[in-house]
C-alpha cells in the first residue's frame, strides 16, 4: 500500500512525463491553489503552459478542531494545469488514476457537472465533479475567464483532493488515520497544526489587527497596481516591475478575508464590500500582468 | 432511399440539459429535410452522456431537379440587353425566348437547376444546426473567439448509408468511427455502418438508448425501494451503461430524521432510498453505477465509505446544533443577508417584519382557529435554522429543519409544522402547507419577500428572475386558492402599482392555466372592484362559466357592454339618484322594475350561479329599452334620470363579473 507521500510521488512522476513543470507550494497562504500564481497568472495571455504541484490550501471556516475526520482547516491539493487543454485530457486524467494503483476497471467513475466561479478572482470555468465510487476525488476545470478576461488559450485544471484519494486507496475511514510515511500518520504530521489554528481562527485572532492588515495590504497592492498604469501611461519600460509582489499583497488580502469571515467579524454589508475590493485587485494585477507579458519581446514571438 | 446516422461524440454533458438537445436536433433537423425538399423522416433521436445520436430514413440521394422561368429585360431594349441578360444566365442570346405581357414583349429563359445532392446538403448543413443547438451555459475550449458548445466534441460519426458526410467542426471531423464505454469498452475508435452502430456500441457497453437504460436500472432496483422518477431519470443520463448495486449502512443511523437520511442519499449521493415492510426506511440503499458490476463489492464498500462519513456528519450537525436552541439564534439572523439591496438587509430584519405581517394576516383572516401565539411563535423562528450546522451543509433541507429542531426542542406542534412547512408550496405541483398557521406564515413570508424586492426595483423580467419571485408569488396564489382564506393579497402589495400588476397576472395566469378558465371569463370576474379573496373569485368565474352557456347570458353582456359605452360617452361625474316619478310607463318603467325585482332577489343568499341567473333573465327588459328608448331625450333631465337607471344597472349587477368583459362565441350575438 502506497503511503500520502508515494501518491503524491506518483501523480507528480505522472505528469512530468507528460510534460508538466514540477513546482513546489507558493509559499503566500491561498485558500485554493487556482490562486497560486503558477495559477492565476500564467493561464492569462498566449503563452503555453503546464505545470502541477501540491498547494496546502488553507479555509479557516471549514476548520474543526481536529475532531472532524474528514473537514480541514489546511487540506493538500494536486493542481495541475494543462495550457492550451490537450484533445485527450480526460484520458490522461483518467490514465492519472491508474497511475496510483486505482483499477478503473473494478470501480464507478463518473463526471458529474460542476461549473467552478471564483468571485474574488473574476474567474470562472466549466467543468465536473470527478466521482468514484461515490466519492468525490477531482474538480476538472476548462477555465473560461481569469481576472474578469477571456482566456487566449483555454487551459484545463486538475485539482485532486489528495487526503480523499489516499483515504480511499488506504481504506481509512479518517484522515487522520492515513499513512502519510511509514511508521507516521497524517495526525503525526498535521493535526496539532488544525487544532491551534481552529483556536486562532475561530477564538483568538484579533479582528482589530486582520482588519488593519487587509487595510495595509491593499494599500500596497493598490499603489503598486497604480505605479504600474503611471509607467504604461507615460509609455516607460514595466518589464521589471513587480507586478508578482502586487499579487503577493493581493493573496495577503484575500487570506485575511477569510481570516476575518471565520472569526465572525464581517457584517453582512461589509461582507460583499470586501469581496468587491479583493477582487478589484485581482483584476488590476491580472491586466498589469498580461500588459506586461505582451511587452516582453520573447513573449510576442510565441503569439 | 437513404438512411443517416449522425453522431456527435462529447465530454460528458450534464444530465438535465440533454433531453431538450434532443428534441432540438430532431426538430431542425426535420426541417433541414423539409426546407432542401430530400423528403424521409427522423426515425429517432437518442442520448448517453456522451453522444447526441440521430438517425433518419427515407432520404432522396439528392434535391429533385426544378425549373424557373426568369423573364429579362423588354425586347424594346435591344440586343445589348439581351447578351447581358444571357450571359447572366450562363447561355447565349440563341437560347433565350420571350414572354408577352400587358407590358410588352420580354427575353425570358428557362433556367434549370440541378438538384443537390443530399450528402452536399448535409455536409453544408450540419456543422451549423450542431453548433446552434440550445443549451444554458456553453464554453469555447479551442481558444479565444472558438466554437462553443456544452462540453468540447471529441469525435462525430456521420454516415448517409456508407459514405462518411464530410464536415468539420472545432478540428474534428466527421467519420465513420465511435467510441466505446469510456472505462469497460475497448479503448480508442471503433469502426461502424448504421447498421452495426448499436450492436457495436453495445459490445462495447453503451446503451444508445435511455429507454434501455432506463429498463436496466429498473430491473436491478427491486420492489422495496422508494420510487423517484426524477432520480432515475438523472441516473439515466448519467450512465452508458448502468448498473444498479445495492448497499447498506448501520441501523444507528435511522435515529436521525428520515428528512435527512433522505436527503443525503437522494440529493446528494444519488442513491435510491429503501423501505421496510412497514414502509418506514431501511438501513439499504441502491447506488446506480457506470460500469458491468462490481463482483469484487469494492464499489459498493466505496459507496458505503462514502454514505457512512456523510451521514456521520449529519449525527454531527444534529449534536453541535442542538446545543443552541433555535430561539437562541435569533441574534445569529443578523449576520444572514436577505437582500443586500434592502436598507434593512438581514434575515433578523425580515423576521421582524414577517412577525408583524403574519399578525396582521391572521386578523383579517379572522378566523377563530388561527393560534396566535403559535404562529407570532412560528413566524420568530421560522428562519433561525439558517444558522445551524445542518442548514449551512443540506442547503435545501431550510424550514424542514427548523421543524424537526423546534419539535426536537419541546415548540408545540402548532409551531413546528408551521416552520417545517414554511417555504411549501415549492412548485405548483406540490403540496400547500398542512396548517392554517403555516399557510398564514409561507404567505406572509412570500408577500414580504416580493414587496421588499419590488420595492427596490428588483422585479422579474421576460426570463430573467434570480430571486424567484413567480415562485413566491404563484405559492402565495396556489395557497390562498387552496386553502380559502380570506386574505385581500393585492391590498398588501400597498400603492406598488408594478406589484399589483405582477400578482394580477399571476392571479390571471393561474386561473387560465391550472384551472383551464377561458381568459375573458377571468377578465370578467377579475374587473370586479373590491377586495380580492381568490377562493371567492374562483367560485364567481365558475359560477359565469356555468351561466354563460345560457341562451341569454351572451346576449345580455353584450347589453352591457353597451351600457357601459353609453355611459362612457355622458361622462357621468356621479352616480346620479333615479327620480321614479318620471319614468315612462312602458319599456323604461319596466326596466326599472325588473331592476328591482332582481335587485331583491341578489339580496337574498343565494350561490353565485343563482344570482348570475337572475341578472340574465333581465335580457327581455334590457333589449325592449334598447328596442323602444332613446336615452338620449331633448330633455335633459329624462335623459340624466335614463342615464342614472343604466348606471345603477350596471354598478349593482357588476359585483360578480363586469360582463362586458365577455367575448361572445356567437357572432349573432354581436
Amino acid at each position: 500500500m502506497d503511503c500520502f507521500q508515494d501518491t503524491i510521488f506518483k501523480l507528480k512522476r505522472y505528469w512530468a512525463d507528460r510534460g508538466a513543470i514540477i513546482q513546489e507550494p507558493y509559499d503566500v497562504e491561498v485558500g485554493a491553489g487556482t490562486m497560486a500564481p503558477e495559477t492565476f497568472l500564467r493561464v492569462l495571455g498566449p503563452k503555453p503552459y503546464k505545470v502541477a504541484y501540491v498547494q496546502p490550501s488553507r479555509r479557516p471556516a471549514d476548520g474543526r478542531y481536529g475532531e472532524n475526520p474528514n473537514r480541514l482547516y489546511k487540506h493538500q491539493q494536486l493542481q495541475v494545469i494543462l495550457k492550451p487543454t490537450p484533445d485527450d485530457v480526460l484520458d490522461q486524467y483518467m490514465g492519472s488514476l491508474a497511475a496510483i494503483g486505482i483499477d478503473l476497471k473494478k470501480h464507478d467513475i463518473k463526471f458529474e457537472e460542476d461549473n467552478w466561479e471564483s468571485p474574488t478572482l473574476g474567474a470562472w470555468g466549466i467543468g465536473w465533479q470527478v466521482m468514484l465510487d461515490g466519492l468525490e476525488i477531482t474538480q476538472l476545470t476548462y477555465f473560461q475567464q481569469c481576472g474578469g478576461m477571456d482566456l487566449d488559450l483555454v487551459p484545463a485544471e486538475l485539482t485532486y483532493g489528495l487526503e480523499r484519494i489516499v483515504a480511499f486507496l488506504q481504506g481509512v475511514e479518517s484522515v487522520y488515520d492515513i499513512e502519510w510515511a511509514p511508521g507516521f500518520r497524517y495526525s503525526d504530521v498535521r493535526l496539532a497544526e488544525e487544532e491551534q489554528f481552529s483556536v486562532y481562527n475561530f477564538e483568538l485572532a484579533d479582528a482589530a489587527y486582520l482588519w488593519q492588515a487587509f487595510d495595509a495590504n491593499e494599500r500596497e497592492a493598490q499603489r503598486l497596481i497604480d505605479a504600474f498604469r503611471g509607467l504604461v501611461k507615460a509609455k516607460q519600460d514595466v518589464n521589471r516591475f513587480p507586478v508578482l509582489a502586487a499579487y503577493d499583497h493581493v493573496l495577503k488580502c484575500s487570506h485575511l478575508f477569510n481570516l476575518l469571515d471565520s472569526r465572525g467579524a464581517i457584517s453582512v454589508t461589509e461582507r460583499v464590500d470586501m469581496i468587491a475590493r479583493v477582487r478589484k485587485l485581482a483584476v488590476g494585477v491580472a491586466g498589469a500582468w498580461v500588459k506586461q507579458q505582451a511587452r516582453n519581446p520573447a513573449e510576442k514571438e510565441v503569439a | 432511399m437513404a438512411a443517416f446516422l449522425l453522431e456527435v461524440g462529447v465530454e460528458e454533458i450534464p444530465d438535465w440539459m440533454i433531453e431538450p438537445a434532443l428534441a432540438e436536433l430532431n426538430t431542425r433537423f426535420e426541417k433541414l429535410l423539409d426546407n432542401e425538399r430530400l423528403g424521409g423522416r427522423v426515425e429517432w433521436v437518442d442520448a448517453t452522456p456522451r453522444r447526441l445520436v440521430l438517425r433518419a430514413s427515407g432520404l432522396a440521394a439528392a434535391q429533385a431537379d426544378s425549373k424557373e422561368l426568369v423573364t429579362g429585360p423588354p425586347k424594346s431594349a435591344g440586343t445589348g440587353a439581351a447578351q447581358g441578360f444571357a450571359r447572366k444566365m450562363g447561355t447565349t442570346v440563341e437560347q433565350l425566348s420571350t414572354v408577352s405581357t400587358d407590358k410588352g414583349e420580354y427575353f425570358s429563359f428557362e433556367k434549370q437547376t440541378k438538384g443537390r445532392s443530399a450528402a452536399a446538403i448535409l455536409s453544408d448543413s450540419l456543422a451549423g444546426i450542431i453548433t446552434s443547438l440550445y443549451f444554458p451555459k456553453t464554453m469555447y475550449w479551442t481558444g479565444k473567439g472558438g466554437v462553443r458548445f456544452i462540453r468540447p466534441i471529441r469525435w462525430i460519426v456521420a454516415l448517409l448509408d456508407d459514405a462518411v458526410v464530410p464536415f468539420e467542426i472545432a478540428g474534428v471531423k466527421s467519420g465513420a468511427a465511435t467510441r466505446g464505454h469510456r472505462v469497460v469498452g475497448i479503448a480508442g475508435p471503433i469502426d461502424v455502418t448504421i447498421d452495426t452502430y448499436e450492436a457495436r456500441l453495445r459490445e462495447n457497453f453503451v446503451l444508445v438508448r435511455a429507454s434501455e437504460r432506463r429498463a436496466r436500472i429498473a430491473a436491478g432496483l427491486g420492489n422495496d425501494v422508494e420510487p423517484d422518477p426524477a432520480l432515475l431519470n438523472t441516473l439515466v443520463y448519467l450512465t452508458e451503461w448502468p448498473t444498479p448495486i445495492r448497499g447498506s449502512f448501520d441501523a444507528s443511523y435511522l435515529e436521525l430524521p428520515k428528512e435527512i437520511l433522505t436527503t443525503v442519499m437522494r440529493h446528494h449521493q444519488r442513491y435510491f432510498s429503501v423501505l421496510d415492510a412497514r414502509g418506514a426506511l431501511a438501513p439499504e440503499f441502491v447506488a446506480v453505477t457506470n460500469t458491468d458490476g462490481d463482483p469484487d463489492g469494492l464499489i459498493r464498500q466505496g459507496n458505503e465509505r462514502v454514505l457512512r462519513a456523510r451521514f456521520n456528519d449529519a449525527r454531527f450537525f444534529w449534536q453541535v446544533d442542538q446545543q443552541k436552541k433555535l430561539a437562541d439564534r435569533l441574534d445569529d439572523l443578523k449576520k444572514v443577508t436577505f437582500q443586500a439591496k434592502l436598507e434593512k438587509p438581514t434575515y433578523f430584519d425580515k423576521t421582524q417584519r414577517v412577525v408583524a405581517l403574519a399578525g396582521v394576516l391572521a386578523a383579517e383572516v379572522a378566523s377563530s382557529t388561527v393560534d396566535q401565539q403559535a404562529l407570532a411563535r412560528a413566524a420568530t423562528l421560522a428562519k433561525t435554522d439558517l444558522v445551524t450546522s445542518m442548514v449551512k451543509e443540506f442547503t435545501e433541507l431550510q424550514g424542514v429543519v427548523g421543524g424537526l429542531y423546534a419539535a426536537a426542542q419541546g415548540e408545540p406542534r402548532a409551531v413546528s409544522d408551521a416552520i417545517y412547512d414554511h417555504y411549501r408550496p415549492a412548485s405548483m405541483e406540490d403540496v400547500i402547507p398542512r396548517t392554517i398557521e403555516g399557510q398564514i406564515l409561507s404567505i406572509a413570508d412570500k408577500l414580504d419577500t416580493l414587496s421588499e424586492c419590488f420595492r427596490v426595483g428588483l422585479i422579474p423580467s421576460g426570463s430573467g428572475d434570480p430571486f424567484a419571485l413567480r415562485r413566491a408569488a404563484q405559492g402565495v396564489i396556489k395557497i390562498l386558492f387552496e386553502s380559502r382564506l380570506r386574505i385581500d393579497v393585492i391590498a398588501h402589495a400597498g400603492a406598488d402599482r408594478n406589484l399589483i400588476d405582477f400578482l394580477n397576472e399571476r392571479i390571471s395566469y393561474y386561473l387560465r392555466e391550472v384551472k383551464r378558465f377561458p381568459y375573458d371569463e377571468v377578465n370578467a370576474a377579475m374587473a370586479v372592484p373590491g377586495p380580492v379573496w381568490l377562493a371567492d373569485l374562483e367560485d364567481r368565474i365558475a359560477a359565469l362559466h356555468n351561466v354563460r352557456a345560457t341562451p341569454d347570458f351572451e346576449l345580455l353582456a353584450v347589453s352591457f357592454k353597451r351600457i357601459k359605452n353609453i355611459l362612457k360617452q355622458a361622462q357621468l361625474e356621479h352616480a346620479p339618484e333615479i327620480a321614479e316619478a318620471i319614468l315612462a310607463p312602458g319599456p323604461e318603467r319596466g326596466l326599472f322594475d325588473a331592476y328591482r325585482r332582481v335587485g331583491e332577489r341578489l339580496a337574498g343568499h343565494a350561490d353565485y350561479q343563482r344570482k348570475l341567473e337572475a341578472i340574465a333573465s333581465l335580457r327581455p327588459e334590457v333589449d325592449l329599452f334598447f328596442d323602444k328608448i332613446l336615452v338620449n331625450d331633448p330633455d335633459e333631465k329624462i335623459r340624466q334620470n335614463r342615464l342614472a337607471l343604466l348606471s345603477c344597472l350596471l354598478t349593482e349587477f357588476s359585483r360578480i363579473a363586469d360582463f362586458s368583459e365577455i367575448v361572445p362565441k356567437t357572432p349573432q350575438a354581436a
